[in-house]
């Protein structure tokens, strides 16, 4: 309480007013403003260059009824954030736990599940090309199928989700590994001593201390599935049973096709769906510190 | 050898027969899966450096999965020299350096204020920042690329005369985007160092921005370098904003470059997994390096708050 009542001298406000300034500014002006912008051109027809014409809901009616490619890519999506929640975060979890043990090598065995996160998402893809391709792919050489794994958009996007779960699952499991890591050691030898068996005692003990940890992965989670991306750009431009909501909006302003109205009413649908998740966050983070 | 660590306990150990333990099948098999694991990890990207080593017309007619009868560097020379990778490197470093320094800095001063100076309204700021950092990029992207083609630039900052295009624009966008993620980190630890070493120098009259980089920023190194690295993969490995905030081919940094690789009608994909090796290994060397200021950072973020 004393520091807020202190005065700064004229020195100190000028360095404060230009170092904040500064931060704000950018921040408000290249990130809030443009999301407060995709809101009110989501209303209007603009094509980048005419004039701007408040059509209301026009662009939400055509997407929801004529325009096939927006129900793909909201499956797409449900789609990736259910195998990357149901899939590669338990399994990070679990492995985890498995390493969260004096076990020799582990570094060994933690820093190859965790060399996918450095790579870009490009590179993952392009990697992606090597394991599926119809001809001479690897996977199809070691079951002797011939199945067309990115070309055939029946599967094509398990075999995608795999890919970002490969690089999902590292990144889950040294969140979770340096959670494990701060659990207070008296907590699991106190279930042991009560006859708990391990499974018992992480269940029923040390997961539920680790709630802060399993929002943040939560979030995590959803924030990655609702930002895919770079995958299934480089792999075939998000085409072909690849559609994702990110590239339909990416396509409305980099294709010839500039209709910017429509491709901000894209972009607003996940903004509606990230912000719910992130205001939850926010006000759990924030609530805890208090 | 991994299977049977538990036998070869040392010596030290063995003179003492309580605690040495006998081979549990259990750990055995939990060695087991985790070498499946690692293995299975490892595998698409030993293919992508065994690839990137064979002539494409052998691979075309054996596959992947095959004996080599060539192994050759050709590929990467070709992609070294052919793609011009060198050129592009020096794009994604012209983008990166500035990208993270500018970040961590506005961040760090930020995070102080929040953090040391109790400044007004802190709450709302740190809040409003940490949500921008985890918005979807496309969700501001389309008028971001607008008002980026409207801004004009003079021709010594950007030869494309607006911000669209142009080094200063992709810049911004990281900085601006990252900065939430970092205030955010460097605000919860910079609460963590006693207070005592601030108010002793304001005793002695110490101005804003002495405490800020005099005294605060020196104790908040072990951040610094966790965040550093961080940033750095984070935004080297950025395809989407220069994909939508640049169109001259040659300004591209690497991570987009690497399209180029591509035929229009041909794509020789061991020529692309040489490329895709060689952009990959800034990153996996900064992780070899580094490994735990990289997983600090992420953690950071995460066991605070």
């Amino acid at each position: 309480m004393a520091v807020r009542t202190r005065r700064y001298s004229a020195r100190d406000m000028t360095v404060l007013v230009i170092g904040l300034g500064v931060a704000v500014i950018v921040n408000l002006g290249l990130i809030w403003a443009p999301t407060l912008a995709s809101i009110g051109l989501s209303g209007t027809d603009w094509n980048g260059i005419g004039p701007i014409e408040w059509v209301g809901g026009q662009n939400y009616h055509d997407l929801s009824a004529e325009y096939p490619p927006f129900w793909s890519a909201v499956r797409n999506n449900l789609l990736w954030l259910g195998f990357l929640g149901l899939v590669a975060t338990p399994f990070g979890l679990f492995c985890a736990v498995l390493l969260d043990r004096r076990l020799r090598l582990s570094r060994v065995y933690q820093s190859a599940l965790y060399m996918p996160v450095v790579l870009s998402l490009a590179v993952v893809g392009f990697i992606a090309q090597l394991v599926y391709s119809s001809d001479y792919g690897v996977l199809n050489a070691v079951t002797g199928l011939t199945v067309d794994w990115l070309g055939d958009s029946s599967v094509n996007i398990w075999v995608v989700m795999v890919a970002a779960a490969w690089r999902h699952v590292g990144y889950v499991m040294i969140i979770y590994l340096a959670g494990l890591k701060a659990v207070d050691p008296a907590l699991k030898e106190a279930a042991a001593i009560d006859g708990a068996n391990e499974r018992q005692s992480f269940f029923r003990v040390v997961f539920p201390t680790l709630r802060p940890v399993n929002v943040i992965v939560l979030v995590i989670t959803v924030i990655e599935a609702l930002r895919a991306f770079d995958i299934v750009y480089a792999i075939n431009k998000g085409r072909n049973g690849l559609e994702l909501l990110s590239v339909l909006v990416t396509e409305n302003i980099v294709g010839e096709a500039s209709r910017i109205g429509f491709g901000s009413a894209i972009a607003v649908i996940l903004l509606a769906i990230s912000l719910g998740f992130i205001v939850t966050y926010l006000s759990q983070l924030f609530r805890e510190e208090r | 050898m991994t299977l049977t660590a538990p036998a070869s306990a040392p010596p030290s150990q063995a003179r003492r027969p309580p605690a040495r333990r006998p081979v549990r099948p259990l750990r055995v098999l939990l060695h087991a899966f985790l070498v499946l694991v690692a293995l299975g990890w490892l595998l698409p990207l030993a293919l992508a450096l065994y690839a990137s080593l064979r002539p494409y017309e052998e691979t075309g007619r054996l596959g992947y999965l095959s004996l080599p009868e060539h192994l050759t560097l050709d590929y990467y020379g070709q992609a070294w020299s052919q793609a011009e990778l060198p050129h592009y490197y020096l794009n994604t470093l012209i983008i990166v350096v500035p990208g993270v320094v500018i970040t961590l800095f506005l961040a760090s001063f930020t995070a102080f204020a929040i953090a040391r100076l109790r400044i007004p309204g802190r709450k709302v700021l740190l809040i409003v920042f940490t949500a921008g950092n985890l918005l979807p990029p496309q969700v501001l992207i389309t008028p971001l690329y607008t008002v980026y083609t409207l801004v004009p630039l003079p021709g010594w900052l950007s030869d494309s005369q607006s911000l669209y295009d142009s080094y200063l624009g992709l810049i911004l966008i990281h900085v601006a985007f990252q900065f939430g993620f970092c205030v955010f980190v460097m605000a919860n630890f910079m609460r963590t160092i006693p207070e005592e070493i601030s108010e002793a120098a304001l005793v002695d009259g110490a101005g804003v921005w002495k405490r800020y980089w005099r005294l605060t920023l020196p104790l908040c190194r072990p951040v610094l370098a966790a965040l550093s690295t961080l940033q750095f993969t984070w935004m080297y490995n950025d395809f989407l904003w220069a994909l939508v905030l640049m169109s001259s081919g040659d300004k591209l940094p690497v991570t987009s470059a690497l399209n180029n690789l591509r035929g229009q009608f041909f794509t020789d994909y061991n020529l692309l997994a040489a490329g895709s090796m060689l952009v990959a290994l800034p990153t996996l060397i900064v992780f070899q390096l580094l490994h735990k200021q990289f997983v600090a950072g992420l953690t950071l973020g995460s066991t605070k708050g």
